[in-house]
């Protein structure tokens, strides 16, 4: 059965925010109860960014979100509201390459065969990114400590973790990150 | 993607050669079969830009959900769909009457329909469907759906279904001839009653009841279908339906036959999918109710399921209760081998007539019997549909029998690994069941694991420095296994090919393959690219590949059964073949020689007797557009009649198959009774490995798989779940337990074993330069094995699945007692 043609219905209280992706200022009215995953998939089309639960058991919506001192953190974004990130700089899969290169990350990832679907992948490079941000020269127990949180059903690891190493010994491209002392 | 001119050597015609030498290529930056190329998708999965089904969208979309049952068996009352569409922005509601045409999988079970009609058979079966102007929009009209059931007997387990008869209120699928049975498969090859006997005077039998509990793919994408209607209105426009499928054209067929369209006016389009695992393998409720919202409604409509629904969804790995009898003469070889088999199907039959058959027709070689038995029976209950997945109906027998062979070479006193030799049953072979076994690699893959493991050291020692472990013991397992690479008889009786490829070159130097095969992550549209290198001689870059589209590709079954390399492998060669004997003929002429000296390789083409005399392969493929006018070709592969000659004797029938062993190494804390699966070294025969790298993901990933089975996954209903108050048990009856993927557990990065995979090569005659599969094989042996290591820790041997701490904990609790004997004496 067909309804006449009629406008939407529930009345969502909308707000203007502003949010800062990959480097780019966005102006979005964004319905409160959105969460930054919608938003960037649905309303900016950066649709990198992956949803496989929307309840934060899976890890395939990690992006980046950087902190008052400019430290990127792995966040769900299926379990954050976009409101909540207002004004902080957020980094998607779209935004890690940079100036036409691919991250030592994503090029591991490609080199090691990691990809096999490569629909946990944008969560799963962002979490190596951060890693690798953090503590250049990870062990590989650390490695698996840190993807912990990003299911992948295809790999069995073994690969991804290959790739996270494998990048851990090449420098991030220029003009990325600058590299932390660990910790 | 190659790394170019640097790590060119001398230069290598792949063509020429056969296909055994492909070591020669194993680097970075060669290419062709062989190698270890990249993927051709690998830097844009890696960009995060490849656009999977949910990342298309269109103007003017509307969002559908679909209302789902409450109840696990009830006849349907009344749909009050008014007040639904009452609401404002709600486009149609749709409820089984719309949609009653019966479709399946398998063509002589089609029991099931795209919304429920008349009754519901499972808790969250769908009963009706909306379509509105956003998600927020959709589920408050799903809320407001009022559905009336009246409640008819659950049929909840195997036991129930079987005693319950042809009652209608405890009838579950209709299309059951008798009482609850999708199908009953009973074969018998050999004495096997009179070799069982001759074994219990002299040698030794083991008979014991095994159970393996229900799984689920868990794909991290969840299923997701577009619907659009495109140059006319309604049923006279031309049906796109967008969906993450691994079988577009069954989705082509059946969305035709369900909305009562010619073929002709219906597209499917598989753009990547995010994993499958034998998920996304037949149509499902969103891909029907998407294309008939959007002729309703004239508008694009996308379905995506949410998690839980992901779960409903199901058709995983069939719960199996198996009495396996085994035996061997007393020099160790397999007599006898006999299983009865009872399969818990869920409330549609899905593949379930093949499983019944899988459940036994698969386990014949490489470990091969001297007579064998099967009778499996599937049974209908109310519950979500299971299926095929990733080692379709074979892994659960698979499982009771390598374990059995473990407990027939410790009371022989032979090595488990010399007892699997012994009975090895060699290549070129008719097996028990009259399957044609061509190569096997079982004894180098025996081999490579024990020696990786080093097995003869530490079988069996790890137990000994227990003091250090605390309450923690070490063992080593093995297991070995063989799958099939696709089948020889297709889902639906036809002549046509199983799979097509069509090649277009042209002067620019580029390669176009269509395929319709399905890339679910396992990397076909790579080796479509690597067999255009191999015989094109172009760069990997110079190679594009359009797959799965049905307007613009031609048919290929689809991705199941382990049958896309061999299958559109051979397709894609014979059509590169026409088109490169077409460059030769042309580049010869141009040159003065023969045919057979014109090279192509490394984006080039040489003359054999004089490398420095070359071209590029634009200028060649000019030099044959100019001769032989538009360049295409197309290439299809058929396959041949095989297998027993029987009733069901070709099913199982496949042109190869793979082989395994796998040897795992577990830590059980004898304390918590958690398993901790440390180590397990894979070796696995795919006949020629295309792409190395490829095969060992594939064989990681159903390695990963296979362990996680043992301990972690399980699909659980209502009352079964732990805590569950009885008050409420009935109440729960049928319900899937924690359908998400914190409740259903997957290994995580921390959970999985340590891999370590070897590729072994046993070229077989049948597969295109040999190659046979590796995608499902390598998770059969893995389960045995570590249900084998866990006895080699702790003495106890487990019968059931999943081997969860409560289940550890009463085995050895039952050792402690005396309960359970540490080996097992032959039946009496
Ligand atoms: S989508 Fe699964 S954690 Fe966010
Ligand atoms: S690559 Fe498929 S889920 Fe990770």
């Amino acid at each position: 059965m067909t309804a006449p043609d009629s406008g939407p219905t529930a009345t969502k209280r909308t707000r203007l925010v502003r949010l800062l992706v990959n480097g780019a200022t966005h102006d979005v009215a964004v319905a409160e109860h959105h969460t930054l995953l919608e938003v960037l998939r649905y309303q900016l089309q950066l649709t990198g960014t992956k949803q496989g639960c929307d309840k934060g058991d899976c890890g395939a919506c990690t992006v980046l979100v950087a902190d008052a001192d400019n430290r990127r953190a792995p966040v769900l974004s299926c379990l954050t509201l976009a409101v909540d990130v207002e004004g902080k700089e957020i980094t998607t899969i779209e935004g890690l390459a940079t100036k036409g290169k691919l991250d030592p990350v994503q090029d591991a990832f490609d080199r090691c065969g990691a990809l096999q679907c490569g629909f946990c992948q944008s969560g799963m490079m962002l979490s190596a990114r951060a890693l690798l941000d953090e503590n250049p020269r990870p062990t590989l127990p650390q490695i698996q400590q840190a993807l912990s949180g990003n299911l992948c059903r295809c790999t069995g690891y073994t690969k991804i973790l290959e790739a996270t190493l494998l990048a851990a010994t090449r420098p991030a491209a220029a003009g990325e990150q600058p590299p932390k002392e660990p910790a | 993607m190659s790394d170019g001119e640097s790590t060119l050597k001398a230069p290598y015609f792949p063509h020429g050669s056969t296909i055994v030498d492909a070591a020669l290529r194993r680097q970075e930056g060669d290419h062709g079969v062989g190698a270890r190329g990249r993927k051709i998708d690998g830097a844009e999965k890696a960009l995060g830009r490849t656009r999977f089904a949910d990342d298309y969208a269109f103007p003017g979309m509307l969002c559908c959900k679909l209302k789902r049952s409450t109840r696990p068996h009830a006849r349907i009352v009344r749909v009050d769909v008014e007040p639904a569409l009452a609401i404002p922005g709600v486009h149609a509601v749709i409820t089984g009457r719309e949609l009653p045409t019966k479709f399946g999988i398998i063509p002589w079970t089609q029991d099931e329909t795209a919304l429920a009609v008349d009754k519901v058979r499972y808790v969250g079966e769908p009963v009706a469907a909306v379509a509105a102007i956003d998600e927020e929009t959709a589920n408050a009209a799903v809320r407001a759906l009022r559905v009336e059931y009246q409640d008819l007997t659950p049929v909840l387990d195997v036991d129930t279904a079987k005693r319950t008869g042809d009652a209608p209120e405890s009838k579950v699928n209709e299309h059951a001839k008798q009482g609850n049975v999708t199908k009953r498969v009973e074969l018998s090859f050999g004495p096997v009653d009179d070799n069982i006997e001759a074994c219990r005077k002299d040698g030794a039998v083991v008979e014991d009841s095994f159970f393996y509990c229900g799984t689920t793919h868990a794909p991290i994408e969840p299923h997701c279908a577009i619907g659009l209607v495109e140059g006319g209105p309604g049923a006279q426009g031309l049906l796109t339906v967008i969906s993450s499928t691994q079988v577009p054209h069954y989705l082509h067929r059946d969305l035709a036959h369900v909305l009562g369209l010619p073929e002709a006016q219906v597209r499917v389009i598989q753009p990547p999918v995010g994993g499958a695992f034998g998920g996304k393998s037949e149509p499902f409720t969103l891909e029907f109710v998407v294309a008939k919202l959007a002729m309703m409604t004239g508008r694009p409509v996308k379905c995506l399921y949410t998690r839980e629904e992901v779960f409903l969804a199901h058709r995983g790995r069939h719960p199996m209760r198996m009495r396996f009898t085994t035996a061997a003469d007393r020099q160790g070889q397999l007599k006898a081998v006999k299983s009865v088999i009872d399969l818990d199907g869920g409330a549609y039959a899905s593949f379930g007539m093949i499983t019944a058959y899988y459940a036994g027709q698969i386990l014949t070689g490489p470990v091969a019997m001297e007579s064998y038995a099967f009778d499996a029976t599937r049974y209908y209950t109310n519950k979500p549909a299971c299926g095929p997945k990733r080692g379709h109906g074979s892994v659960q027998p698979r499982f009771a029998f390598e374990c059995h062979l473990d407990m027939l070479a410790e009371q022989l006193g032979m090595d488990p690994i010399e007892l699997r030799r012994r009975n090895f049953a060699g290549e070129n072979v008719t097996l028990v069941n009259g399957q044609r076994l061509g190569s096997s690699g079982l004894l180098q893959c025996l081999d490579a694991v024990e020696r990786a493991s080093r097995w003869r050291e530490r079988r069996g020692k790890l137990g000994a420095n227990a003091s250090e472990r605390g309450t923690k013991r070490r063992g080593l397992g093995v297991a070995s296994s063989m799958y099939i690479s696709g089948t020889n008889y297709p889902i639906y009786p036809n002549e046509m090919p199983q799979s097509g490829v069509q090649v277009k070159l042209d002067r620019s130097g580029r390669v176009t393959m269509f395929s319709g095969a399905s890339d679910i992550g396992q990397g076909s549209d790579t080796v479509l690219m690597t067999i255009a290198c191999e015989e094109l001689g172009v760069r990997p870059e110079h190679v594009r590949v359009v797959s799965s589209d049905t307007d613009l590709t031609p048919v290929d079954l689809g991705a199941y059964s382990s049958r896309v390399t061999l299958m559109m492998g051979h397709a894609a060669l014979e059509a590169c073949r026409r088109l490169r004997e077409q460059v030769q003929e042309a580049v010869a002429r141009a040159w003065q020689c023969e045919p057979d000296d014109v090279l192509l390789g490394h984006g080039k083409v040489w003359a054999r007797h004089d490398t420095q005399q070359s071209i590029s392969s634009a200028e060649a493929f000019k030099l044959a557009e100019a001769r032989f006018g538009t360049l295409g070709a197309t290439g299809g592969y058929r396959t041949h009649p095989r297998g027993g000659d029987y009733r069901g004797g070709t099913i199982g029938a496949s042109p190869a198959y793979s082989s395994t062993a796998h040897v795992a190494e577990v830590e059980v804390d004898t304390e918590t009774g958690k398993i901790d699966v440390v180590k397990v070294w894979v070796a696995h025969d795919c006949g020629t490995a295309i792409n190395p790298v490829l095969v060992e993901g594939q064989i990681e990933g159903s390695t990963y798989m296979g362990a996680a089975e043992v301990f972690l996954e399980n699909m659980l209903y209502g009352a079964d779940a732990v805590g569950v108050p009885a008050a409420s048990a009935a109440r729960r009856g049928g319900m899937l337990v924690g359908p998400s993927l914190l409740d259903y557990r997957i290994p995580t990065t921390l959970d999985t074993p340590a891999i370590f995979a070897s590729v072994i090569e046993r070229p077989d005659g049948n597969g295109p330069y040999g190659a046979k599969e590796a995608g499902e094989g390598p998770l059969h042996s893995t389960i045995p094995a570590v249900v084998n290591a866990v006895y080699d820790a702790v003495g106890v041997r487990y019968f059931e699945l999943p081997l969860s701490p409560a289940r550890v904990l009463a085995g050895l609790r039952q050792q402690r007692d005396g309960a359970q004997p540490t080996t097992h004496k032959a039946a009496e």
